[in-house]
């Protein structure tokens, strides 16, 4: 398919803005544009009809079974796309004064009051952009928590486990602390008897995900927060996973003192192709006084966004944060009410019933119930056929779904990690698990066909190796050399990837 | 309310499948004393109609752009949003997809992105765009972390006229990035590059604004040889929508161009979610945070669009990557290219000559009402500052009575300017508009 550069005709336009009768005004030459910008000269209806073809070469939740591990890829109500278009909220400029703002205020307040009770903490920020930069505002509380109690330098190590996302160590690095990881044990916890041996007073923290990206919830979790809060330092629970538990076990009782909570996963909200998310953060009381700001209070009957908090570790993100996205999560919170709690039963459920189905087919490196997702593993079919998980993947995509994460957690080799969410019908699920078995029956009979696979897609296999050789970032226009002529390189094993 | 499609029969099956007695029992790994012993408490779930309602009266209770004369700006624009945009932008293929981690089921958004990267790098003659950053500010502090790591310096220094939001959250990442924040002031409104000279010494970027928070149009072409003098990296921090009038920082000699991303086809929507873009020189390529797309071929030797160089990303780097990003604004910045795509060259131009021309039929009308513009002998670009006269908290009082929002008070982020409003004109505004202001400021 062509790019849109590849269709501009010059002359042509797609719109046309006012041209009010007033005196044009002079750029300065030297700071006056030197070379006209090639975007596409295109009329409207070629421009449309562009991206709806992009759309077709497209998967979304909309098109079908998107399981892919961690990232919580459930239903996105419509309704949620109206409400968020209401010019009320669309139109609301982030500096309009309190007074004229009063209902945006009241709906992120009433968020942020929902957020606490799901996580079972005291305060919360709205402001971070993303479940990460929620990681990274999390990790600097707990720098100016230490700060405040003269305990900065001596504090310089966050521990995470070898299950964690790459976000964790990612942020730790970036809030500029070090770096200790502690191993899984047989069962698919934390390995207690590990962490005991690197936690002391140089211990800042702990980042844990639980459940876990195993899909198991942690065993030990009271006996691990004790290890931390004896020696002083403060956890930090990573909310990638919440859907597994809410209504059912909330992170401040099992001793997380930081919570972040992803938005577009747990609460629904369109994920774009990559983005946009929100990653609140909710703290405990001691936790309160550095929150980024501002956050919004309510005085009376009237809603203020609070900009006085002289401990905060300042901003995080512009203005007063990602609002369309607290406005799809808000609905879709008082959409269930209290009744979030099935929302979390029926993700639990859907998974295991995935679980119980898949087991025999494909291998299962910890044999427990699973929460919301759960992780197997293609080392046979690869020992056996020469199948990988990155096979797999490819050639569910020939039976209409798409893939699961693969090759992450780490520390489980061919890594198939499963998260069906929800609200998939039972006849999805069965579809899944025929043809996931279909595939392992393959493997053995006709290997090549999954090798080959996809063979129903718009492009075959692609070649990530070429690409990441000779970077090729931005059409060129009439200089373009793309990649076809480029000879070919020896294939080589994918990248792994996570969520 | 809710979305769910499992039926009591299907429940039941699925439960004898899984081999156990009763969803609680599916729980059983979660220690008694960590389970939660009551039903949370939240308000009722609502049904569609009843969840529209509740909506509504909140979005009914906030003055937006459309009750009220507008010219707040600040950072954050009213820009005329095309229908198209919209309609593109529901498209469940693209909306409802994640990352493009498996890019045969994803041509369709790696593609966009590839034209995204594209009309960034072609609008700020850079080399190499990300996929999009969180926000204007946010890329401010990516830039930062490049800039430390290619340079091996750990000052970075802000001018005092970038906007205020992007210098406040790069102080907030600054600790630990291990980065010392130096401020370099402005003088009558723009900067005086004798002072980016001296502080970029030993700096591993400089960043500036261009134009500036107040409006203004620096000298950037010798704040970016400032920079570079001392050694440091040129980074400008620009509004995709006066790129069709302005110079692109490429251009002259700037090695990353960054910037909100929301004037340019993304609502006001109370500040978000926009999409912050960064753009940046080859050289940088490798120390880039988030996703960049590629281009590569298929088996059959077909073209496509992949996910590239990841090595520098979190999912195999981990706490040697580049950025910690995973989830970025791609819906947004599809809706960017949509817009830019719309405009096309010669639309863009005349957006900017448009911004431009209203901005100085706005400053004339109130200079002959008698209000003295702050910097009057600058050139601006669709926003600049003026006295009103009276403390300008005051005066977006009085004038809101009139139905006209008249800007933004300075106040709140300079010392000396508590009589001063930041006025934005764009294309939705009318010369009879403008004409309301005039009138709603010099009335007592």
């Amino acid at each position: 398919m062509r790019l849109i550069f590849e269709k501009s005709q010059p002359g042509r336009r797609g719109g046309e803005l006012p041209r009010p009768d007033v005196p044009p005004a002079e750029v300065p030459a030297d700071l006056r544009r030197s070379r006209p910008p090639r975007l596409p000269e295109l009329a409207e209806p070629e421009i449309l009809r562009h991206f709806t073809e992009l759309s077709t070469r497209n998967f979304g939740i909309d098109t079908g079974f998107y399981p892919l591990g961690s990232c919580t890829m459930k239903y996105n109500p419509r309704v949620n796309e109206r409400l968020v278009m209401l010019p009320g909220f669309r139109d609301l400029h982030p500096y309009q004064d309190e007074d004229g703002s009063q209902g945006a205020l009241e709906l992120m307040w009433r968020l942020q009051e929902a957020l606490i009770e799901i996580s079972g903490l005291h305060a919360c920020s709205l402001q971070p952009a993303a479940g990460s930069q929620g990681e990274l505002t999390g990790l600097m509380l707990m720098r100016a928590y230490f700060a405040d109690r003269g305990e900065a330098d001596q504090r310089d190590t966050i521990v995470t486990a070898d299950t964690a996302h790459g976000t964790n160590p990612a942020s730790v690095t970036m809030a500029g602390y070090k770096l200790a990881k502690v191993e899984t044990d047989a069962r698919g916890n934390v390995d207690v008897a590990h962490l005991r041996e690197m936690v002391n007073e140089r211990t800042a923290g702990l980042m844990l995900t639980n459940p876990s990206t195993l899909g198991l919830f942690d065993e030990h979790i009271e006996e691990i927060a004790t290890i931390f809060h004896e020696v002083g330092a403060l956890l930090y629970y990573d909310g990638a996973n919440l859907n597994a538990v809410c209504g059912i076990s909330r992170p401040g009782d099992m001793g997380f003192d930081i919570v972040h909570i992803n938005l577009h996963k747990t609460f629904s909200q369109p994920h774009g192709g990559g983005g946009p998310g929100g990653g609140p953060i909710v703290v405990r009381e001691t936790l309160e006084p550095y929150l980024p700001g501002p956050a919004v209070t309510k005085v009376g009957d009237a809603y203020r966004l609070d900009h006085d908090r002289p401990k905060s570790i300042g901003k995080v993100r512009g203005y007063t944060g990602p609002f369309g996205v607290f406005v799809r999560s808000y609905a879709y919170i008082r959409s269930y009410g209290p009744g979030l709690r099935e929302m979390s039963e029926t993700a639990v459920l859907n998974a295991n019933y995935l679980l119980a189905r898949l087991k025999d087919a494909y291998d299962l490196p910890f044999d427990r119930l699973c929460m919301h997702e759960f992780v197997l593993s293609a080392r046979s079919l690869k020992r056996e056929h020469g199948i990988s998980a990155l096979d797999v993947a490819k050639r569910l995509m020939d039976y209409g779904f798409h893939p699961p994460t693969i090759y992450f957690p780490l520390v489980v080799p061919e890594a198939l990690m499963i998260e069906p969410t929800e609200t998939e019908a039972k006849e999805t699920l069965d579809a899944f698990v025929d043809a996931m078995i279909a595939i392992a029956r393959e493997a053995e009979d006709d290997p090549e066909v999954i090798k080959g696979a996809p063979h129903g897609r718009p492009v075959r296999r692609l070649d990530e190796v070429k690409a990441a050789k000779r970077a090729v970032v931005k059409y060129g226009f009439e200089d373009h050399v793309g990649l076809a002529g480029d000879p070919a390189e020896p294939r080589q094993l994918e990248a792994q990837k996570g969520a | 309310m809710s979305y769910l499609s499992l039926t009591e029969r299907d429940r039941e099956e699925m439960l004898a499948a899984v081999g156990v007695a009763s969803v609680d029992e599916l729980f059983r790994d979660i220690p008694a004393s960590v389970r939660f012993g009551r039903e949370l408490d939240l308000p009722p779930a609502l049904g569609e109609q009843e969840l529209t309602r509740h909506l509504e009266e909140l979005a009914a209770r906030n003055v937006d752009t459309a009750q009220e004369l507008s010219f707040l700006g600040a950072g954050i624009y009213d820009h005329y949003v095309p229908a198209i945009v919209d309609a593109v932008l529901q498209r469940g293929e693209l909306l409802t997809a994640y990352t493009p981690y498996q890019p045969e089921m994803s041509q369709g958004v790696l593609q966009a992105i590839f034209e995204y990267q594209t009309a960034v790098c072609e609008l700020t003659g850079m080399d190499v765009s990300n996929a999009s950053g969180y926000d204007g500010t946010t890329v401010a502090a990516d830039a930062c972390f490049v800039a430390k790591h290619a340079t091996g310096r750990a000052k970075v220094v802000v001018t005092e006229a970038t906007n205020p939001q992007v210098r406040q959250v790069v102080k907030t990442y600054a600790p630990g990035f291990g980065l010392e924040i130096v401020e370099v002031p402005h003088r009558g409104g723009v900067t005086n590059p004798a002072d980016v000279r001296r502080a970029a010494a030993d700096a591993a970027c400089v960043i500036f604004q261009q134009p500036n928070f107040f409006g203004c149009l620096e000298p950037a072409p010798d704040l970016a040889a400032a920079a570079n003098a001392g050694g440091a990296i040129a980074v400008a921090h620009v509004d995709l929508v006066s790129l069709g009038v302005l110079e692109a920082p490429g251009a002259y000699g700037c090695g990353m161009a960054i910037g909100e991303g929301q004037s340019a086809g993304n609502y006001q929507s109370f500040a978000g979610p926009h999409y912050g873009f960064l753009a940046a020189r080859d050289e940088f390529i490798r120390r880039m945070p988030g996703r960049i797309v590629g281009e590569t071929i298929d088996t059959a030797g077909e073209r496509g669009y992949v996910l590239t160089l990841q090595t520098r990303e979190q999912h195999i780097r981990r706490e040697k990557a580049t950025s910690n990003i995973t989830t970025n604004q791609t819906l947004l910045a599809l809706a960017g290219l949509v817009y830019l795509s719309w405009l096309g060259p010669q639309g863009i131009r005349e957006l900017g000559e448009t911004c431009m021309a209203l901005g100085e039929y706005a400053k004339e009308r109130l200079s002959d009402a008698g209000l003295e513009l702050v910097f009057p002998e600058r050139t601006t670009f669709k926003e600049f500052a003026v006295r009103v006269g009276r403390n300008a908290q005051e005066a977006v009082r009085s004038a809101r009575a009139r139905g006209v929002h008249p800007g933004y008070a300075l106040g709140r982020d300079y010392e000396g300017l508590d009589d001063a409003l930041l006025i934005a004109v764009t294309e939705r505004r009318s010369p009879e508009d403008v004409d309301r202001l005039v009138d709603a400021l010099a009335a007592p």
